[in-house]
């Protein structure tokens, strides 16, 4: 397999790697970087647990390669937020509930975070299509929901 | 009774490390010298080995260790002892591990599989459970007899039968020649798969002192710990087993799964760790599923509405193993009226080996599947009779003083079920007139009543720590395992509740270990907040005395004359003299320096009271430490054209004695109604004629989305106390699945006149049935 040279830049660190040509965005987060908060639960692009931000935008890492993100800005949960201080997303899934066994959390704060910077004022049926790709199996997505619902009114 | 933080809704108290993605999962975990695992699999159902050929695989640089089951002949299970942890001599299910390689990195393991060679002869196969009854069918264990397992559990040796439950209570005879109507049906539901979104995930280390360590995705660290040693004849104190948080269980972590496979693993490599996570294809062809399950109701009622006679037959599918299977099977058998009093009833419930993948717990243990059965057949004889459903629920409910199908006289605090069918009716605003056909759309309503206590043998206990800290803060220890239920969150309010302090001031201590922790045998079957709870609130019993002690003696004032609040032991009329309790955590000091007493730690346990074993013939006996009841109820609209059910409103009402914390119950009820609709809607294993499942994946299986869940969710809090409960609470996490699919069946019937028998209830097929009704007419 051949190797190759990036440079990322994740949660505003950079950092310079040699990957191979196969290695996804996701492995390079968990296994390289050791940034676990950013889950695995498919490898196929069906749970959408691995969504983490590609300059802004919600991306399945598990289906980009490493080598395509090379020089792009990524933001996983572990930068999703200053320091201690949550942000509004998590903050309201915290008080809302819409948290249980949080295998799922990290790809919905992400998601709902960069969903309400670009509709920062959405119906229930914008978020439910806007989470629609991010499967739980613990919460029946109502305190999910209810939790954007809330956040999009504090943001 | 006020109380200041139990009852309250509070927020989780591990939400901020999993909104921050700091929570630790055992497949985030990395430890020096980790090795990798995956796993060569049958493509067979059922076939003998010939020759497992490894050489090409050893030879690849990074291998460091390749297992076959020739060399691990021991079998494992928690009710019977009938799994291997790869497959020896033959196969039972496509998909069966049959070789695991333990490699530096997992894309190592993978290449060294793919040059493992293995010769099979292929044997025929039984997949369908009424088939493998028969005298002629292929036998999934020749040597079921030689097998251990549970004094509770009865297998047929050279039979496919791994467990025969058998009730009897009453004359059913008897009771069917008084009946004026006999309706009898069958009804059907496939196996599914509990789809965690976390897989399983292990690793394992055996050093060369003998000593083992796990680390494991587990909702039962004591129990894995037990099976382990049991199985590999390792004593207990040479093994710790720990977990992380778990990313969701819903019963398919419970008991052992592939904790020995890699402990074995690292055995054979020297000792270093190895770590096996489950892919998803896995999770649905070789780890455990739940069962699929074949029912026949033969109903007898009066005119007037009395049931007096039931036979019901369930047989499951258990799949090539069933060492769990076999206590769903005997849980079913032993709640198998649902919650109704009948006088006379004969159940059989077989457990039945196939050569499906192998059935485990999945919330609602049975319950789910039976009750689907049941809670169709009520409306079915409700109709025979001309009665109400409704009417039909409640003239046959199991009241206090109704003696169940094991003959249980129940108590006055067990649980109104009345109560439950009576609010989902009102809220369904039944017997109020339909709304109009709009085009091709049509509404309808329905309902159905549930039941289940905690599915465990007579003889589970659990056991609780307190530790008070010297700022006045207090550590509580438990072995429960937070998988997303909620439970450390509401002990944490019955400590605060009971020391009086803030719950900020509470840790539950979130990663548990078996050396360290006091045990609890297992954390499922709704049993936690009931029984871990009854433990903790014994553990903040004896803390509060000791704490009481130290200050007497400071104080020097009676020990009864002490009361705690706002973080003080305080004297009786005396608030001056209040001494914060972290003053004494570690000892108490008189004024001269000494030190008295010592640093308070307070022990609690509680073990299920009363419950006997059940007669072999007869099935009377005790099994249920508390039934938790309930009644669910949908709205649906039918497209008559395309087959579509929209759910429009869903009612749960449980009889849950005290919401410890609402905000969690409803969350609970939210996602267990939810998983009930998938089971109910779109969840279903799809077997080609070899027994190779179609859809391992989650584009093909479906579970529900965001966009998919009902318009609007009503739960519905009845609390009636439970008297030897934690503030009167029983336990509630599994029940929200259980009658989903009956209430939006029966919906489905008062909206179109179309029954449905078996689930899932697709599109396709309500529309085929849509369309039969037609031709019909």
């Amino acid at each position: 397999m051949s190797r190759h040279k990036i440079s990322l830049r994740v949660n505003g660190q950079s950092y310079e790697l040699e990957v191979e040509a196969n290695r996804t965005l996701l492995q390079v987060l968990r296994e390289e970087l050791e940034m676990t908060g950013t889950k695995h639960a498919c490898e196929r692009g069906d749970c959408g647990l691995c969504t983490v931000l590609i300059d802004g935008v919600p991306t399945k890492s598990c289906l980009a390669l490493a080598v395509e993100v090379d020089g792009r800005e990524v933001t996983t949960v572990e930068g999703i937020s200053k320091g201690e201080e949550l942000n509004a997303v998590q903050r309201a899934f915290i008080e809302h509930g819409a948290v249980q066994c949080g295998f799922c959390t990290p790809a919905f704060i992400i998601a709902a975070t960069a969903f309400l910077k670009r509709n920062p004022h959405p119906t229930e049926e914008e978020i439910k299509e806007a989470i629609g790709g991010i499967l739980c199996r613990c919460t029946g997505y109502r305190q999910i929901i209810d939790a954007i619902l809330d956040a999009s009114r504090k943001v | 009774m006020k109380y200041s933080y139990v009852g309250k809704e509070i927020s989780r108290i591990d939400a901020c490390e999993k909104v921050t993605g700091t929570a630790l999962y055992t497949a985030d975990m990395k430890l020096q010298g980790m090795l990798y695992t995956r796993l060569l699999k049958s493509p067979h159902a059922h076939a003998r080995i010939l020759k497992i050929d490894t050489s090409e695989a050893e030879k690849l640089p990074g291998v460091r260790a390749i297992l076959t089951g020739e060399e691990i002949p021991h079998q494992f299970g928690i009710y019977m002892t009938d799994k291997y942890m790869l497959a020896r001599e033959k196969v039972r299910h496509v998909g069966e591990p049959v070789v695991a390689v333990a490699a530096d990195t997992e894309e190592i393991a993978e290449q060294a599989v793919e040059l493992i060679k293995v010769e099979y002869e292929e044997l025929p196969a039984v997949f369908d459970p009424c088939e493998a009854l028969k005298t002629d069918a292929p036998l999934v264990h020749e040597n079921l007899h030689e097998y251990l397992h549970a004094p509770f559990v009865f297998p047929k040796p050279h039979t496919n039968i791994a467990n025969h439950f058998k009730l009897r209570k009453g004359d059913v005879e008897r009771g069917f020649k008084g009946a004026d109507v006999i309706v009898e049906n069958e009804f059907n539901q496939p196996m599914v798969q509990n789809v965690q979104m976390e897989t399983h995930a292990s690793i394992g280390q055996w050093l060369p002192s003998g000593q083992i360590n796990v680390w494991s995705s587990a909702q039962s660290p004591f129990a894995v710990r037990h099976l382990l040693s049991v199985g590999l004849g390792v004593p207990i104190h040479k093994i710790n087993v720990q977990v992380p948080y778990v990313g969701g269980g819903f019963g398919g972590k419970a008991g052992l799964h592939w904790e020995p496979l890699v402990v074995l693993l690292s055995k054979k490599a020297g000792g270093r760790p190895v770590k096996l996570v489950m892919t998803r294809e896995e999770e649905f062809n070789t780890a455990a599923v739940r069962q699929g399950m074949h029912a026949r109701i033969k109903t007898g009622v009066k005119r007037d509405g009395k049931i007096v006679a039931g036979e019901i037959e369930y047989i499951w599918d258990s799949g090539a193993y069933a060492d769990y299977g076999v206590n769903i099977g005997r849980a079913a058998g032993y709640s198998c009226s649902g919650p109704y009093e009948i006088p006379n009833v004969k159940c059989d419930s077989l457990t039945v080996y196939t050569n499906h993948p192998y059935g485990t717990a999945y919330r609602g243990f049975g319950h789910v599947e039976f009750h689907w059965a049941i809670e169709r057949q009520m409306d079915l004889v409700a109709r025979a009779i001309g009665m109400d459903p409704v009417e039909f629920r409640l003239k046959n409910a199991a009241l206090p003083g109704c003696i169940t199908v094991t003959g249980e006289k129940l108590r006055e605090d067990c649980g109104r079920v009345d109560e439950c069918i009576k609010a989902v009716a009102k809220e369904l605003r039944w017997g109020k007139k339909k709304p109009e056909r709009k085009g091709t759309k049509v509404r309808g309503i329905g309902i159905a009543a549930l039941w289940k206590a905690p599915a465990m043998p007579p003889y589970t206990s659990s056991s609780a720590i307190v530790k008070l800290n010297e700022d006045g803060t207090a550590t509580l220890s438990i072995s429960l395992i937070e998988m997303g239920q909620g439970t450390a969150t509401a002990f944490a309010q019955m400590v605060a509740e009971g020391l009086q302090i803030p719950v900020e001031k509470v840790k539950v201590v979130s990663r548990q270990e078996t050396d360290y922790a006091p045990y609890s045998w297992q954390t499922v079957a709704s049993r936690g907040a009931f029984m871990d709870g009854n433990a903790v609130l014994r553990a903040i019993e004896d803390a509060r005395g000791q704490i009481k002690e130290t200050a007497a003696e400071l104080l020097g004032v009676s020990k009864d004359k002490l009361t705690l609040a706002d973080g003080k032991v305080l004297a009786e009329g005396r608030p001056e003299k209040g001494l914060p309790l972290g003053t004494i955590a570690t000892c108490g000091i008189l004024p001269s320096g000494s030190g008295i007493k010592g640093p308070i730690l307070g022990y609690g346990y509680y073990t299920a009271e009363g419950l006997t074993g059940l007669d072999p013939e007869t099935g009377q006996g005790l099994p249920a430490l508390m039934w938790t009841f309930g009644a669910q109820g949908a709205e649906v609209e039918v497209d008559t054209e395309t087959g579509e059910v929209r759910v429009l409103k869903v009612v749960t009402a449980l009889d849950l004695g005290k919401a410890l914390n609402p905000l969690l119950v409803r969350g609970q009820i939210y996602g267990g109604v939810v998983q009930g609709l998938g089971t109910t809607f779109s969840e279903e294993f799809i077997f080609n004629e070899k027994g190779v499942l179609l859809n391992n994946n989650l584009t093909d299986y479906k579970i529900f989305r965001a966009p998919d869940i009902p318009d609007e969710f009503v739960p519905i809090l009845i609390e009636n106390p439970k008297h030897n409960a934690p503030y009167g609470a029983r336990g509630i996490g599994e029940h929200p699945t259980i009658s989903i699919g009956p209430a939006v069946a029966n919906a489905i019937y008062d909206a179109t006149g179309v029954d449905l028998y078996d689930l899932p209830m697709s599109r396709e097929k309500v529309w085929l049935e849509l369309k039969r009704a037609e031709g019909r007419k």
